[in-house]
């Protein structure tokens, strides 16, 4: 954390503006790199001071001081930058959805109500130009996590699909993907008595009674899914193939009911997190809280289940109308003091570059730093199964590196360097390109 | 629950009335030992500010503070201009498009101010000060528009900002040719449904309030001309505004998007006299920014937003600077009540995003929206004789991690972080006493109706009314259960 220093900060930033970043694509790169010089966060131990990162084939192969670097190695000069893991996005439409109200060019909601066997990775569009724009804020791999809309009211269906990690630099969905399905995701049911209406533009009251019904209805099918799932496996356990139908749907969830794969159960008021978590509890569900805007209600429920939260983006605005201003600023802080694993989030795909910022503002409102950088590099790696492999800088990980010329949750903080499953990646983008290209538009002629 | 958050607004309304009944007459306020932000002449380290009767009266490094003002100390702490956003929704009860006409310029934002609107709270711990409040994108030519300041607790008649121009709102590209929501069945297709249409709208408007005018100006000259036996013309109040529009007396602020339907309203603009205020997100604006700049609009953008719609996929971060750099004045508006909120973390991604100083990044949130919103003699910079509108945070704003402590207007401290946080358990006491109160109430209610049923429970021929009981017993349910 640094004050900033107007007139020498603002000279080098202009500076830094202008200089050329480098342009290397994921062609014909050099296998082994050597980053030297720079301040290292391997954020598994304390920092080290001009610190060197050994990378060779995509993997991180070594990191401290006074490393002896190999003959073969591309050395970049990081003296006066600061070097750190990736920023993880851990909930986005990444690669599903482009332009949000162009519906040809979104994959995020299917029809209907139970889609488990649905895979995201399937339709990521590994042209899609979010990719560079987001990767050239930091964040280096996200999850992709079908049927989580941050705007569009109408989300895709109770169980959504499964949602897909995967590294923002490749030339094909398998070269970009980390794991396939990292978790199944269910959008809670809601008892919601106003909704509102798109085809009429107007707020919708339905009694609560005819909701609740509803909401009934949809937790008892839930409940039914996995009943139904147990019954499946077991089946296909004991019987031969001859004797069950294969089912799709019913194959999807075996994994969720044998606690294999996570359920990212996505729910935001307070009654309905403790129903859900109630729901994973007697299911034996491995649960992950996607959002949870009340969570701060249910500090105690969540540690005990040993729940972690994948928070909903820290500048919103509150629940209620008579919830502190800044309650959704210091609930990163609340649920960490409570001991719950958090990771930031920004639920979205344009929005995914601002992923910093939220931490950053948590920080303002009383995270520890170091938690918060934890929380946009580690903590989602550890949620998700994937901290074998991302979220610190240690041998043997994917080398998913961000060299910055400074705080990497400050707003006017640059991605120097970034390397991508070991690799050096452009930070070029549509946006810059835009830029570059109208930034030397001539003066028209009058 | 509808009753819950009424009372909450209540609670939160009655907390902050001895912050604003106190600051009735606000007399002599002393900031001191701050880092001012001018924005108009540098950065004063351990500078003060002299407040008197609401207006900024001294700044600077070596002041004294008088016998007997109210002494705010900001040691170690930041002071800028309170922040302006030019495109808000926030305070309107509801109505923010008027559904219907393509011309609905009859209709007034000012009509419909909601001072009980929480986000006005919410923003003012945002730094915001100052808002222009507009109606929504619906139609090529919106309603009119009005600036206020965020003067959390006093009547709507209270909010508006003394001597702003009124301004109206118009609108070019998918919202105002419907593109981006169905049409719902049954209901006709409204035109336009192309950006030709809009322009054929906006032209064939001016065209009649044209015409409008003349009629104005035959009978007011003849009638100067002491002409008797005069007939007025009839009143239009659809074609007034674009007649004082004309006249230079009402700003057009325009909501637009594509670089080609911003050179078609300059276009018409010229065509009809008058000068565009403001380009409203105008996220291509970097494409043609100098046609903007000669056209001596004002650019109102974003700071990051892109791709949510067809016409926002060319959107690029460095609209803002690009722009200013080719000499239009930028400012960074919210359109959203949370975005309000952050208004000074997204104009410090300017500095970033092609290369602002941090001067100029403060600009966009203060001193270039004062410009287009032609409050800049009384707002948007730290200089005597402005109103004293100001925003105190406990480090430099354009840093993510800066804490609003305290936003003044007209000198009132209206929101105080350390007052806000020291009622919330008094508030939530009060809260709670309500729903008890209420809780008891109810129970007082469904006992009596119960006594009172009990004897109603014998004669079987009530228990059971052929067709209109079932009205009955249902409203009595619903009452009971609220």
């Amino acid at each position: 954390m640094k004050i900033l220093n107007f007139s020498s900060r603002a000279l080098a930033l202009v500076l830094a503006a202008f200089l050329a970043i480098p342009t290397w694509t994921q062609n014909a790169a050099p296998s082994s790199y050597a980053i030297k010089g720079g301040k290292v966060f391997t954020l598994a131990g304390p920092a080290i001071e001009n610190g060197t990162v050994l990378i060779r084939d995509g993997k991180i192969a070594a990191v401290g001081a006074g490393i002896a670097i190999p003959a073969d190695a591309q050395v970049i000069d990081a003296t006066g930058l600061e070097v750190y893991p990736g920023m993880f996005d851990p909930i986005t439409q990444i690669g599903l959805n482009e332009v949000s109200a162009v519906s040809a060019t979104v994959d995020l909601n299917e029809l209907g109500d139970y889609n488990p066997e649905l895979v995201a990775a399937t339709a990521v569009n590994p042209a899609s130009a979010h990719i560079p724009i987001t990767r050239a804020n930091g964040i280096t791999e996200v999850i992709a996590a079908p049927g989580t809309t941050g705007f569009d009211l109408q989300s895709g269906g109770l169980i959504a699909g499964q949602a897909s990690a995967f590294n923002l630099a490749g030339w094909t969905m398998d070269e970009m993907q980390i794991n396939r399905s990292v978790a199944m995701v269910i959008n809670w049911p809601s008892i919601q008595t106003r909704t509102f209406d798109f085809a009429t533009f107007s707020i919708k009251e339905k009694p609560y009674a005819d909701v609740k019904k509803e909401y009934d209805k949809s937790v008892n099918a839930l409940g039914d899914w996995m009943d139904r799932a147990r019954h499946y496996a077991q089946a296909k356990e004991k019987g031969s193939p001859a004797l069950y139908e294969r089912d799709l749907k019913l194959e999807a969830l075996v994994p969720v009911v044998q606690g294999k794969l996570p359920v990212l159960v996505v729910a935001d008021e307070v009654r309905d997190i403790r129903n859900a978590v109630d729901f994973c509890s007697k299911q034996n569900l491995r649960m992950i809280l996607g959002s949870g805007a009340e969570a701060w209600k249910v500090k105690e429920l969540l540690k005990d289940k040993k729940i972690p939260v994948v928070l909903a983006p820290t500048n919103r605005l509150p629940e209620q109308e008579d919830t502190p201003y800044d309650k959704p600023y210091t609930e990163p802080s609340e649920l960490f003091a409570a001991g719950i694993p958090i990771a930031f989030s920004s639920f979205g795909t344009a929005f995914s570059r601002r992923l910093p910022q939220y931490a950053g503002t948590a920080v303002a409102y009383g995270l520890p730093h170091d938690e918060a950088l934890k929380a946009v590099m580690l903590n989602a790696a550890q949620i998700f199964g994937l901290a074998d492999q991302l979220g610190t800088l240690a041998p043997g990980k994917i080398a998913n590196v961000i060299v910055t010329n400074g705080d990497p949750l400050e707003l006017q903080t640059q991605v120097r360097y970034l390397f991508i499953k070991g690799q050096l990646t452009s930070t070029d983008n549509k946006h810059r390109d835009l830029y570059e290209q109208y930034r030397k538009r001539p003066q028209p002629a009058r | 629950m509808k009753r819950a958050t009424f009372c909450a607004a209540v609670l939160l309304f009655a907390a902050c009335a001895p912050l604003a009944t106190r600051a009735q007459n606000p007399g002599t306020i002393f900031i001191q030992n701050a880092t001012v932000l001018t924005v108009t002449h540098g950065n004063i380290e351990h500078g003060s500010i002299l407040i008197r009767e609401g207006k900024i009266a001294a700044v600077g490094a070596d002041l004294k503070a008088p016998e007997g003002a109210a002494i705010i100390d900001a040691t170690g702490q930041y002071v800028m201009p309170g922040i302006i956003d030019c495109h808000s929704h926030i305070a309107v009860d509801g109505s923010v498009n008027e559904a219907g006409p393509a011309v609905s310029s009859m209709a007034n934002i000012a009509d419909v101010l909601n001072p009980d609107d929480i986000n006005i709270y919410r923003d003012l711990a945002g730094g915001v000060t100052t808002a222009n409040i507009l109606h929504g994108s619906a139609n090529p030519i919106g309603g009119q528009t009005v600036v206020i300041k965020l003067r959390w607790g006093k009547p709507a008649s209270e909010l508006p900002f003394q001597g702003a121009l009124p301004g109206i709102k118009f609108a070019l590209g998918e919202n105002p040719k419907h593109s981006n929501f169905p049409t719902p069945p049954g209901v006709q297709a409204r035109y336009p449904a192309t950006r030709l249409g809009v322009e054929e709208v906006i032209r064939q408007a001016f065209i009649e309030a044209r015409e409008y005018k003349k009629q104005w100006d035959d009978y007011n000259q003849r009638k100067a001309a002491a002409e008797q036996n005069l007939v007025p013309p009839r009143r239009n109040v659809q074609l007034d505004p674009l007649v004082e529009v004309m006249e230079g007396k009402r700003y057009v602020h325009a909501h637009c998007y594509r670089a080609d339907e911003i050179l078609m309203l300059i276009r018409v603009a010229n065509e009809f006299g008058f000068k565009v205020r403001t380009f409203q997100h105008v996220l291509e604006g970097y494409k043609i920014a100098d046609e903007i700049a000669a056209a001596g609009a004002g650019g109102s953008t974003f700071s990051d937003w892109w791709a949510y719609k067809m016409e926002a996929f060319d959107a690029i971060p460095y609209n803002a600077a690009l722009m200013a750099d080719r000499g239009v004045i930028v400012s960074v508006n919210s359109d959203d009540a949370q975005e309000a909120r952050q208004l000074n973390q997204e104009a410090a991604k300017s500095m970033k995003n092609g290369g602002l100083s941090a001067n100029d990044a403060l600009k966009l949130i203060t001193l270039n929206p004062a410009i287009q919103l032609g409050i800049d003699a009384r707002a948007g910079s730290i200089d005597v004789g402005k109103d004293a509108d100001l925003a105190i945070y406990n480090r430099d704003p354009l840093s993510v991690y800066a804490v609003v402590q305290k936003t003044l207007i007209d000198g009132q401290v209206y929101f105080d972080r350390q007052k806000d946080i020291a009622g919330r358990a008094t508030l939530a006491a009060e809260k709670q006493a309500l729903l008890d109160k209420e809780k008891k109430a109810a129970e007082a209610k469904k006992a009596e109706e119960k006594s009172e049923k009990q004897p109603e429970t014998k004669p079987d021929k009530k228990k059971k009314p052929p067709q209109d009981g079932g009205g009955v017993v249902q409203s009595g349910v619903a009452g009971g259960s609220r």
